[in-house]
């Protein structure tokens, strides 16, 4: 009764529509994760972190170049590359040499990264929380089937779908995508027939984070950024790619869709426990398809 | 470390320990307290990772409903104390049963990742359920029976459960169904091959590592006194980890020896800094990079008949 009235209220769609555009973030910062496990098999726990620095990457470019349209777009663009740079040090300096260990061990460096990420993070840019203004030229609402809709969550819902494609494009139609998925399969074999595997892991692993930091750098405006913004993340991730099916970037979409739909409804439905509902979602997956919707490269 | 001298070296742990309180002031009586519950946090979080191959990156779920099961009992039911302290450990095991169902069918990192994510949704259930579980803030004030409450009673209780506890698990890794489990971990397609139910024995690995993480979530409640969401966070899960893996993960003391630098290092690095995360990281990147066995897996190469280097 009170749940069907706060279903059926005039502002569901419009809730659903900025849930939808969150959703697109964590389609972009999935779509990353995705990517490192497909080719790497490492469930990247210092994903998050990334994810923290270019939200506060995006802030500091801001400050810099002292706010407006141009120094926002320039967030969104240099963050994320501060972001891969940190990624290309972590894959060169550390997993480069490490990937003949067990899954386990990758899974627990990325961990001890996420912990140094995190306190550096802390050292750099402090603990209190910093926040980015929409700027002028996004603020306002625009109108969809007379539902109002902030311009910067209309954005986000343009920016997820040219994501997509930008990522299908580079899997599907360059040389580096394709070597990448074929030593998603197999890497000894794509090593065997003389490519250097370990350039296209590094690729991977760059673009992998740029997406984690672009991810961080457009959700920047929508959040406080804090310290502990990775934390919850993390999980989000995990269980977006586990419903899609690990490692497949149309599951990640998927994966996204499904969880930014549960979530905005469930919260309509039960305020308190709304977030339960992706996670049921999950289960519910899993019980018919224990490899998630789509087939995984696994 | 020689066979033989092991059951001697075991006892003048167990006298060193039992004449600790005696000697050391409070706060140390508490740090010791802490340390064994901790230790036996992570030998069953072994029981699953080490001994059975699962990958149980949600462990510290366990640990958390075990606590609040004894808090909730101790503060709201007129039930007596040691109907308290059998439930918690119980509905960690129970829980430990319901995720494993959930879980078992996927594959080894899926497993993990899913485990880790479904224990993030107790968590975050108890960090809002506030009118039952207190939420962020906990509970508090706990009320403990006379003979347990004060830091030496809280002890002595700690290190009684804790090595019944640890008998009790070393028996089982020992047991015929030790070795099952060890030779699923080993070879899973060759345990079913010659029969047996390899489901069964990885659920009934994961009940029992939930139920002795409850166990020593329980004893959280009688050295603290109180209990919060925190402790069931999922970087704590992995920080268990970590410790398993110091100490040396196919070992059976190693997470012992793990769970007490860990737990020490915490405790002193708190007073001099606030970067935790820093030290526990880097530390944990030495250990990967230079120590992939264990400060024990070092020892026990080292004990081992001359092996084949390449192997």
């Amino acid at each position: 009764m009170d749940f069907a009235a706060n279903l059926i209220s005039t502002g569901t769609l419009s809730q659903i529509l900025v849930g939808l555009s969150r959703t697109t973030i964590l389609f972009i910062v999935s779509s990353g994760m995705s990517l490192i496990l497909g080719v790497l098999r490492i469930p990247n726990v210092a994903h998050g972190s990334l994810y923290m620095i270019g939200a506060f990457a995006a802030w500091t470019v801001i400050q810099f170049l002292g706010g407006g349209l141009f120094a926002f777009l320039a967030a969104m663009i240099v963050a994320p590359l501060i972001v891969a740079a940190v990624g290309f040090v972590l894959e060169r300096g550390f997993f480069s040499y490490l990937y003949e260990r067990e899954h386990l061990m990758l899974l627990l460096l990325t961990f001890s990264f996420a912990l140094i990420l995190g306190d550096l993070v802390k050292i750099v840019w402090g603990p209190e929380y910093r926040s980015v203004t929409v700027p002028a030229f996004f603020q306002g609402s625009a109108e969809i089937f007379g539902l109002p809709l902030p311009w910067y969550n209309f954005f986000l819902l343009l920016i997820g779908p040219c994501i997509a494609v930008f990522l299908w494009l580079v899997i599907n139609k360059t040389k580096l995508g394709k070597i990448a998925r074929a030593a998603a399969v197999d890497g000894e074999m794509v090593g065997a027939v003389g490519i250097n595997v370990g350039r296209i892991f590094a690729f991977t692993f760059v673009l992998g984070s740029f997406l984690a930091g672009l991810g961080g750098a457009l959700i920047a405006p929508m959040v406080n950024i804090s310290l502990g913004m990775d934390h919850s993340l993390i999980i989000e991730t995990f269980l977006i790619v586990i419903i899609g099916g690990l490692g497949n970037m149309w599951g990640a979409l998927l994966g996204s869709l499904i969880f930014g739909l549960t979530q905005s409804l469930g919260i309509l439905v039960w305020p308190q426990f709304g977030i339960a509902f992706p996670y049921l979602a999950v289960v519910a997956v899993l019980v018919v398809r224990p490899r998630g919707i789509l087939s995984s490269t696994w | 470390m020689r066979r033989s001298a092991a059951p001697l070296l075991l006892l003048l742990l167990l006298a060193a320990l039992l004449a600790l309180p005696q000697v050391l002031p409070r706060f140390h009586t508490y740090v010791a307290a802490i340390v064994l519950l901790t230790a036996l946090l992570a030998t069953s979080l072994n029981l699953a990772i080490g001994y059975t191959g699962l990958y149980q990156f949600g462990h510290a779920v366990f640990y958390g409903v075990g606590a609040y099961g004894t808090a909730l009992m101790l503060t709201r039911s007129g039930m007596p104390p040691p109907v308290a302290f059998l439930v918690g450990p119980l509905a960690a095991a129970a829980l430990s049963l319901v995720m494993g169902l959930i879980c078992i069918r996927l594959s080894k990192l899926y497993f993990g990742m899913l485990q880790i994510s479904l224990g993030s949704l107790v968590w975050a259930v108890v960090y809002r359920w506030y009118s039952f579980t207190g939420g962020d803030d906990g509970i508090h004030g706990i009320p403990l029976p006379d003979a347990i409450a004060s830091p030496k009673g809280s002890y002595y209780f700690t290190l009684t459960v804790t090595a019944v506890c640890a008998f009790a698990m070393y028996r089982i890794v020992r047991s015929p169904f030790g070795k099952v489990i060890q030779g699923i971990r080993d070879n899973p397609v060759r345990a079913a091959a010659i029969g047996v139910d390899v489901r069964l024995h990885q659920l009934a690995s994961l009940v029992i590592a939930g139920f002795f993480g409850g166990v020593a979530g329980s004893l959280f409640v009688v050295v603290e006194s109180s209990v919060f969401p925190d402790m069931m966070f999922w970087t704590f899960s992995l920080e268990v980890l970590i410790m398993c893996l110091l100490g040396g993960m196919y070992t059976f003391f190693g997470p012992l020896v793990g769970a007490s630098v860990i737990v020490l290092l915490r405790v002193f690095a708190s007073v001099h800094t606030q970067y935790w995360g820093l030290i526990l990281g880097t530390i944990l990147t030495l250990v990967i990079i230079f120590l992939p066995d264990g400060v024990l897996g070092v020892f026990a190469r080292r004990s081992l008949p001359k092996e084949d280097p390449g192997a």
